[in-house]
């Protein structure tokens, strides 16, 4: 085959497998705009009119409103806490040479293999049956939530701002030692600043784990702290679900992946595969 | 010399939140699954059972059929996705303009919700609605995967592929990209074919790739719920309740926590194993790639 033609053969083949990929998320946009009466027709690939009470009632007269409000909550909060933690354990195992430092880093970041499956159990009996004092529990609360989502995105995070850190030159913490900055103005004016891209995706990474989770999220609440995915999922437990309802749901589940997906698919891969695979 | 009091401070914070989220669970899990604790049983409280739930979960069919079941599911989908993932990443091996678009596309399963990707599956796939079923029946194929099981346990295998084959294919043009040029070129100086070369440099050089692409997967599909439970809720019957979805839909209700603990063990058992595999095979084939 000569150039230009294998140049042609790739990009069909790219954007053969493009719409593959984009059929199903595209599909449940079609469903969102199709009022019930539209949806018993013979499926279609176009919509020009956009039914917008799909997304209005659900949203605005039913729970799913608070459902996201909660998604939020607990993504924004958990997000902040795993960033303080994570900046200061990743700077403490870069720059110190304490006694078992490698250890607790792997051990830290073996956390993240943890199956929701297995943890189920023995987090939700420590929430709702033995961290008990009266009324009080860690059960179906955000804050239980946000601590839940800890267990990957704290690894997750330690992991990729190590490597960020490890790139600051130490020569750059002692010259400002000598200018007579304490260690938490170090942290705070230096390696905060320097590493911001790599806290910047971490948190965003951290923020959509934490707003797709489904497993803990059913598991660990029932009411007040709901999320949006656990909702998404009861959709189908209704007897005659309303499945316009149930894509304009999904859709807006969808978005926020959406908005950030350029921002940080360079780093998908290499943070699933813990930098095995880098670009 | 630098205090390692400072440094112990600084891990403070992350160590007391994963020994409570992450340790004591794991310790705690251990130590119920020893234990009688059912909520319906005469007994109310928790008593000794030894090892008398792991000896009941011998004799569980329901918990050996979802084991198998997901095996038989886990063998399929990593399998061929590895294929796929790999055929397709060496036929896209190209610069063109545009890749980065591409690779954002093929990157957006791997980004959102799991459950949507599930109701996306669902509705795609639902009798009077999809349009799937609507053009198998045109040319005559009766589709239903409320109502056959094989098509049910098919449908999420293909949805699995879809989901993954990407990250696969992403992962391996990013580790092919990443590829030293001089073995390549004192191999084709010394004479050597495509296959020799595909054989005896490319492989070698990708193993750790390849390794953690493929123990990752592994135990992502042996503990898939999300999306299986969102496209079939683990039916017809049982024929998509895969080890996740039989744990948090059949034991998590019944409220028998020493056996659902016992439960909880062994899928752990499973992780600790791949996991260590994992780590100690890529460790091992990076050294052999640095010599």
């Amino acid at each position: 085959m000569t150039g230009k033609g294998k140049r042609v053969f790739i990009y069909l083949i790219w954007i053969l497998l493009s719409v593959c990929t984009l059929f199903p998320i595209y599909w449940l946009f079609l469903v969102s705009a199709r009022s019930r009466i539209e949806l018993f027709d013979s499926p279609t690939f176009f919509q020009t009119t956009f039914y917008i009470k799909n997304f209005t009632r659900p949203l605005l007269n039913d729970i799913y409103g608070s459902y996201i409000f909660n998604s939020v909550i607990i993504a924004t909060g958990n997000t902040i806490l795993v960033m303080v933690c994570a900046i200061f354990a990743t700077y403490a195992l870069s720059r110190y040479r304490f006694k078992g430092a490698n250890n607790i880093f792997f051990w830290t970041i073996t956390n993240r293999m943890a199956p929701a499956a297995a943890f189920m159990f023995p987090i939700f009996l420590l929430y709702s049956r033995v961290l008990v004092i009266g009324d009080i529990s860690f059960f179906d609360t955000h804050i239980g939530m946000i601590l839940v989502y800890c267990l990957f995105n704290l690894p997750f995070s330690i992991w990729l701002l190590k490597g960020i850190v490890d790139g600051i030159p130490i020569s750059i913490d002692e010259a400002a030692r000598i200018d007579g900055a304490s260690t938490l103005g170090i942290v705070w004016r230096i390696v905060v600043p320097l590493s911001a891209p790599g806290i910047a995706i971490s948190s965003v990474l951290s923020w959509i784990f934490a707003w797709n989770e489904y497993l803990f999220a059913a598991a660990l609440t029932s009411s007040d702290a709901r999320t949006i995915t656990t909702g998404l999922a009861e959709f189908v437990t209704i007897v005659g679900t309303n499945w316009g309802e149930m894509a304009a749901v999904a859709l807006v589940s969808v978005l926020p992946a959406l908005l950030f997906l350029g921002f940080v698919q360079k780093y998908i891969i290499a943070g699933i595969t813990f930098g095995a695979v880098r670009e | 010399m630098k205090s390692t009091r400072t440094a112990w401070l600084f891990m403070m914070p992350t160590l007391v939140i994963l020994v409570f989220i992450g340790l004591v669970p794991f310790i705690y899990v251990l130590y119920i699954g020893f234990f009688d604790w059912n909520l319906f049983s005469k007994i109310r409280g928790m008593s000794w059972a030894g090892l008398n739930n792991y000896r009941k979960l011998v004799f569980d069919s329901d918990f050996n059929a979802s084991l198998g079941r997901g095996a038989l599911f886990t063998v399929l989908t990593v399998s061929i996705e590895m294929v796929l993932g790999i055929l397709l990443a060496n036929l896209l091996m190209m610069k063109i303009k545009g890749i980065k678009f591409f690779r954002a596309i093929h990157s957006l399963p791997l980004t959102v919700a799991p459950i949507a990707i599930g109701a996306a599956w669902r509705l795609m796939t639902l009798p009077g609605l999809g349009p799937v079923p609507y053009y198998l029946q045109k040319i005559g194929f009766d589709f239903n995967i409320g109502r056959y099981a094989q098509q049910a346990f098919f449908t999420t295998v293909i949805m699995d592929i879809w989901h993954w084959t990407p990250f696969i294919t992403l992962a391996f043009l990013a580790g092919l990209s990443s590829l030293p040029k001089s073995p390549f070129e004192s191999a084709m100086v010394d004479g050597a074919n495509r296959w020799q070369i595909q054989l005896h440099i490319t492989l070698p050089l990708l193993k750790p790739v390849i390794l953690t692409v493929l123990f990752l997967r592994i135990m992502d599909a042996l503990r898939i719920v999300d999306e299986v439970w969102m496209l079939t809720g683990g039916g017809p019957g049982t024929a998509t309740r895969y080890i996740g979805i039989h744990i948090w839909r059949v034991v998590f209700p019944k409220t028998d926590y020493g056996y659902g603990s016992a439960m909880s063990v062994i899928v752990l058992y499973f992780t600790i194993v791949l996991t260590w595999l994992l780590i100690t095979s890529v460790s091992q084939s990076r050294k052999e790639v640095a010599k």
